[in-house]
């Protein structure tokens, strides 16, 4: 086994294992915190799939901004282990019960499919994932989007303040 | 990598964000399991995008661009994603505000 397989193994297993861990903490803050492993390890996915950019988009946006985000809500909420609503273990049951249903037909998918024999996703090489390409295709191809996405954050921001604001 | 390892890393990931939706009460960790399944999807994404890439690199031709167009539309869920959290956290407060409770079960009495 070479670096770069031991190196997906690892991170495949430390996103799983936060991700469980995200939905069985009973205090908010850690679950927070665990998501924050989650999207570490999905950075260093991107980085292992030579996606640079996106590693560390991935990185500011989601671990650095949107987390941030999240924990000053929960801290704002003063949430903690008591005051959490537990669902009925039935209900708990059922919806492992419905997500493993999900997950299996997914997996028997992919195991059954006779087009994806063969396939492989190049790793550690490759230059589209580079800022250089991406920036490229972003202002040529992209621009329209681009810009509409700079009118879609000024209407949430005005959202945002919009229902935040005490009436 | 053999794109199947991807696709069942990101389904398991994504099914145990559904999982989560399913199971938990709280509205914000409701809503970090929508962004575990988002992430899920984005690096789907990325996958594909360097599998199309790689199927190109093989056919010949030197400057190919294949497959930027997956990465750029990863930027873009991520932008959305962004708004969304920034809305969707705005909702969450006033809700708490209301009612002292971020309970998605006590929101059932909108359906009168």
């Amino acid at each position: 086994m070479g670096t770069a397989q031991i190196l997906f193994w690892s991170l495949t297993a430390l996103a799983l294992i936060s991700a469980i861990m995200v939905l069985v903490s009973k205090n908010p803050v850690y679950s927070v915190l665990w998501l924050i492993v989650v999207f570490f390890a999905i950075s260093g996915h991107y980085i292992l799939l030579n996606a640079q950019f996106l590693a560390i988009v991935n990185l500011i946006v989601y671990a650095g901004a949107i987390m941030v985000l999240f924990l000053f809500v929960i801290m704002l909420m003063n949430l903690n282990t008591e005051t959490e609503p537990q669902k009925s273990i039935w209900m708990k049951f059922f919806g492992v019960v419905a997500g493993g249903l999900l997950l299996s037909f997914f997996i028997s998918f992919v195991i059954s499919s006779a087009d994806l024999k063969g396939k492989s996703a190049q790793l550690k090489e490759g230059e589209i994932g580079l800022i250089k390409t991406l920036g490229k295709a972003l202002f040529n191809d992209y621009v329209i989007p681009f810009e509409i996405a700079s009118i879609l954050f000024l209407s949430a921001m005005v959202g945002a303040v919009v229902i935040g604001k005490k009436d | 990598m053999p794109i199947q390892y991807y696709i069942a890393f990101a389904a398991t990931l994504f099914c145990i964000g559904v999982v989560g939706v399913l199971t938990r009460r709280n509205a914000i960790i409701v809503f970090m399991c929508i962004e575990l399944m988002l992430n899920a999807v984005n690096l789907l994404l990325v996958a594909f995008s360097k599998m199309h890439h790689a199927a190109a690199l093989a056919g010949g031709g030197k400057n190919v661009t294949t497959g930027v167009e997956g990465q750029l539309f990863v930027f873009f869920i991520m932008v959305v994603a962004a708004a969304e959290v920034s809305v969707g956290l705005a909702i969450i407060v006033m809700m708490y505000r209301n009612v002292h409770s971020v309970d998605v079960n006590f929101l059932n009495r909108l359906k009168n």
